[in-house]
Order: structure tokens, then sequence, then C-alpha cells
């Protein structure tokens, strides 16, 4: 029972930061078709800025000494910040680029970034203590669980509740489902275009924020590639859940996590070593199935 | 002063020329048909009006501002509301919240929501049937109450002039009919100024008003509707032939 619980447990954990990622990917892909392969690279940037610019070792922690009321606005501004920053000074540029154009810009800039970092603060992982009260085991039915992967699940199912109502209660969040559904269309009904492509950076950015806080407490390190397998593993899920739809987005993103754990646990020992090949396998069988996704992008067509 | 002027308008894609050099005005309150057979550049020329494809050349003024090259929203905030063709409907947004999109974008966030209700009555009364099926996702609604939405959702954004791009496309003529007498009926309760397209002719002989027909770019003929429905260049229009 509590090894079951445990799985149960990593699944959701790991399902919710493929999740979060997928969500911040899908959000852009849907108002401007750019698939942004810098995300990752914003979810590192986010927990680089809590240290000084510094080639030892040692983290030399700035803003990351914060209280947690601080810490996590401050971190989640910074990944929202960047973002924009991001719209404003590249993608802007390539608004009417096709999308293979776009998305090879945002591999660039995803260099930039990284190297960016690699100038500042050199190469080597960082060590780096953040919310450390996370990481003592809470007891849930008998099973010992990390209070960090409590706290993650229950962070990611507040983020969707909360992302869920912005988009359907308000305004803006109307705005930003016309946009993304016909972008043309809202535009002609006055939504305004570079408005609702902020919002949409602005929020992916803060996602990729939220991950970066995450893995960062997880792992008790900053690394400039600690984006990389979320990002590769939240596109493979807006790929499976149907580019552009953000609940197809967020189910492809537990199923992948969920994939994952349970493949670590009931592979052969020695095919063990080889369970992303089998997530991938498992990956290539769905698009086989169903190529559009699991839930497509695109709303129904009319009926005639 | 008329609301709507163009001026030696020209537009490309790649190295095809759509329409060349067209100048057409429209004033305040007239119903203006747009008709021709295929590829006359009918749409082309809606899309350039609202922005979607600025003009390679020429001028295009909307109440009193120069809109050549503007963004689609800007026009749209200036009264101009676009119902393209094949009615594009937010099919995964429900029927009251494609009607929201473009509702009261003048009004500040604090008095949206009174402006949004006010609206949203004035269009569930002319078109009932979206009231019983507001919360329908669009996707579901047949063709014909989906022209309903797109008209009641363009007169959400409270315009000056609704242009819309064949209304009767993919409909039954009965269909047809019912929306065109919704049209016309609330062209004259809000003053409303229509430019409307339509491949045939007969639709705007039947409803009258002002008629221009196109051909291979260029306006051809400009003037009654009605008047029209006789004329053997009208003939000579569709079917080519040259003159007897």
């Amino acid at each position: 029972m509590s090894a079951i619980l445990q799985i149960l447990f990593d699944a959701l954990s790991l399902g919710s930061l493929y999740a979060l990622g997928a969500l911040g990917i899908a959000l852009i892909f849907g108002v401007m078709r750019l698939v942004n392969f810098a995300h990752g690279d914003v979810i590192a940037f986010s927990i680089f800025a809590l240290l000084w610019p510094s080639v030892d070792v040692v983290a030399r922690v700035g803003a990351g000494n914060l209280p947690w009321f601080l810490l996590i606005p401050f971190v989640l501004a910074v990944g929202a910040g960047l973002s924009v920053l991001a719209e404003l000074t590249v993608f802007r540029r390539f608004r009417n680029a096709s999308p293979a154009t776009m998305m090879i810009a945002s591999f660039a800039l995803g260099f930039v970034i990284r190297y960016f970092l690699l100038m500042l603060y050199s190469s080597r992982p960082k060590s780096i203590s953040l919310l450390p009260a996370l990481s003592q085991p809470v007891e849930i039915l008998g099973a010992r669980i990390p209070l960090l992967q409590v706290i993650t699940i229950l962070a990611t199912v507040a983020i969707l509740f909360g992302l869920t109502s912005f988009l359907r209660r308000t305004r803006f969040g109307l705005e930003m489902r016309a946009a993304a559904e016909n972008f043309t269309m809202a535009r002609m009904l006055g939504v305004r275009a570079n408005r609702v492509i902020m919002g949409a950076f602005a929020l992916s950015g803060a996602l990729a924020a939220a991950i970066g806080l995450i893995l960062g407490s997880q792992t008790g390190t900053a690394d400039i590639q600690m984006g990389a397998n979320v990002m590769l593993m939240a596109f493979i899920a807006t790929v499976i859940g149907g580019l552009g739809s953000l609940p197809g987005a967020v189910i492809a993103g537990f199923l992948l996590g969920a994939a994952s754990v349970v493949m670590q646990v009931t592979l052969p020992i020695d095919a063990r070593p080889f369970r992303d090949a089998f997530v991938y396998g498992a990956v290539i069988a769905i698009l086989i199935v169903r190529p559009q996704g699991l839930l497509s992008g695109r709303g129904t067509k009319e009926r005639v | 002063m008329s609301l709507l002027a163009l001026s030696d308008v020209t537009i490309r894609y790649g190295r095809l020329t759509a329409v060349r050099n067209v100048a057409l005005t429209l004033a305040e309150g007239e119903v203006l048909f747009i008709t021709g057979p295929n590829g006359a550049g009918k749409s082309s020329l809606l899309r350039a009006i609202a922005g979607v494809t600025p003009p390679a050349g020429g001028r295009i003024d909307f109440a009193d501002h120069d809109i050549t090259g503007r963004a689609p929203e800007d026009i749209a905030r200036l009264g101009l509301s676009m119902v393209p063709e094949g009615r594009d409907v937010f099919a995964s947004l429900t029927i009251e919240e494609n009607l929201m999109v473009g509702a009261g974008m003048h009004v500040k966030e604090s008095n949206w929501r009174a402006r949004v209700t006010n609206a949203l009555e004035e269009v569930y009364e002319t078109f009932p049937i979206l009231r019983d099926r507001r919360h329908a996702q669009a996707g579901l609604l047949s063709g014909g109450q989906q022209q309903m939405l797109v008209i009641g959702r363009a007169l959400m954004t409270n315009p000056r002039l609704v242009a819309i791009d064949e209304p009767s496309l993919g409909l039954a003529p009965n269909i047809t009919d019912q929306v065109y007498e919704r049209l016309i009926a609330l062209q004259g309760q809000r003053k409303l100024t229509l430019l409307i397209v339509e491949q045939s002719s007969t639709r705007a002989m039947m409803v009258g008003g002002r008629m221009i027909l196109m051909r291979g770019g260029e306006v051809l003929i400009d003037g009654d509707a009605r008047a029209m429905g006789q004329s053997e260049a009208m003939q000579a229009a569709y079917f080519g032939y040259g003159e007897h």
C-alpha cells in the first residue's frame, strides 16, 4: 500500500512539472504558433537570478535569502519579465514569419540566455539550498513522502485552478482564448494583438519560473542545463496533447510523468536504463494512432 | 461626408494583382453590395478595408481617419466590424463568450460587465435562438445559427459599418432569407452602414440598395441594384460575352 502511494506521489509530482512546462509552451503556441524552445532556459535563468554572478563553486546567494513570501513572487516576476523581454526584443519581429523561422529564432534565443548564464556563473552546477524546510518527509497513510512533493502537487493544482478561472472568468482570459482559436478574427473584433501576446508570454514565463523553483528546491542545485529535460518532455506533452490545446497539454504532461515513474518501477532491472526509450516508444505509438494529439487544439468544425 | 472612401486601391499577393486601382465611397447609412464572379477581388477588397491584408497602393479612409495599413484591431476600434467569409466563430467558446469577445472595447474594466449585459440583451432580442443556446459551444451550431452568431457578434462592437463577406455561403435559401430579413431590419433600427459581398447579384436586386460589380480586380459598374438587373453590361460581366 505505502509503495503504491509512493509511486502515485512520484508520478503526480513529476507529472506536475511536465504539465506546468507543457502549459507554458501551449499558451504561447496558442496565440502565435510559436514553439518556444527558449522556455527551458527561462527556467534556469529564474533560479540563477537568485544568485550573485560568480564563477565560484559555492553559490553566492543574493535574492535567494529572501523569505519565501518574497522569494516566490520575485522568481515568478523574473521569469515573466524575461519572457516579456524576449517577446519585445525578438519574437515581435518575427510575428509574420513562418512557424519554422520562429522556432529557429527561439533556439537562438535559448542559446543566448544559456551563454549569458555561462559567462556570469560558469558551467559548474552550484549547490543552493532553496526553501530547505521543504525537504522534510511527511507521513501519509504509512508512506514517507517528501513535503516538497506534496507541495509541488498542491501548487500545480492551485496554478491549474487559478489559470482556468482566469481564462474563463476574466475579459483578458476570454480575449486570450479567442485569440488562440482565431487570431485574425479576434483582432477584427478589436482584441489587441500585442496585449494578448505579451500576456501569454508573461504567464508562460511565470510558469517556467515556478518549475525552476520546484527543480531548484528538489535537486538543491542551480545548473544552466536544468531546464532542458523538462523542456523536452513538456514539448512532447504539448504535441501529444494536441498543439495549442491547454487541457490536452496538462493531461499529456501528467500521462508522461506517470509513464516515466511506472516504467521505472515495473520494467525489468536490465531494461531500466532504457526507460526513456520506452517512454518515447509509447509517445510514437500514441502519435501513430492519433496524429492530431489527444485533444485537437482547434475547436470542432462547424456542423453543416 | 462619406463614412468609407477608397481611392486608387491596389492589392497584390506576391506577383498576382487581386485588385487594381479601385475607388469607392460609401455614405453613412447606405447599403452597398459588392458582387461579381469568383476571383473578382471582392473578398480581397474587404480584407484590405478591415486591415487584414494591407493594400499595395492607394488610400483607405474610414470615419475621418486614414486607415491604410493600420492594424485590424485599430480599425475595429474606429467602428468597422468585419464578418469574414466562412463564419469564423470561435468554435470552442460558448455562444455567449463569442458575443462577449468584441463587446465594449472602449469601456473600462469596471463598467465592462454592465455594458456587456446590455449589448447581449439587444442581440438576444434580435436573434432569440442565440439566447436559447447561449451556453452551447459555437462549433455545434448549424450554419444558419452560426451566421446569426457572427452578425450578432459584429453588433456587439457597436459598429458604424458592418462589412459581411458572403452571408449566404453554404446556407439554404430560406435560411438566407431569414438572415437578410434581420440584417435589413437591423440596418433600419441602428442606422447601420452595410457593405455586403455576394457572388450572385440576385440577392442585391431583391434587397435593393446600391451595387457595384467587380471583375478581374476592377469595378465595372456602380449603380442602383434593382435598375442594374436589366442591364446588358451585367450579363456581359458575368458571362464574358462582348457587345452584340
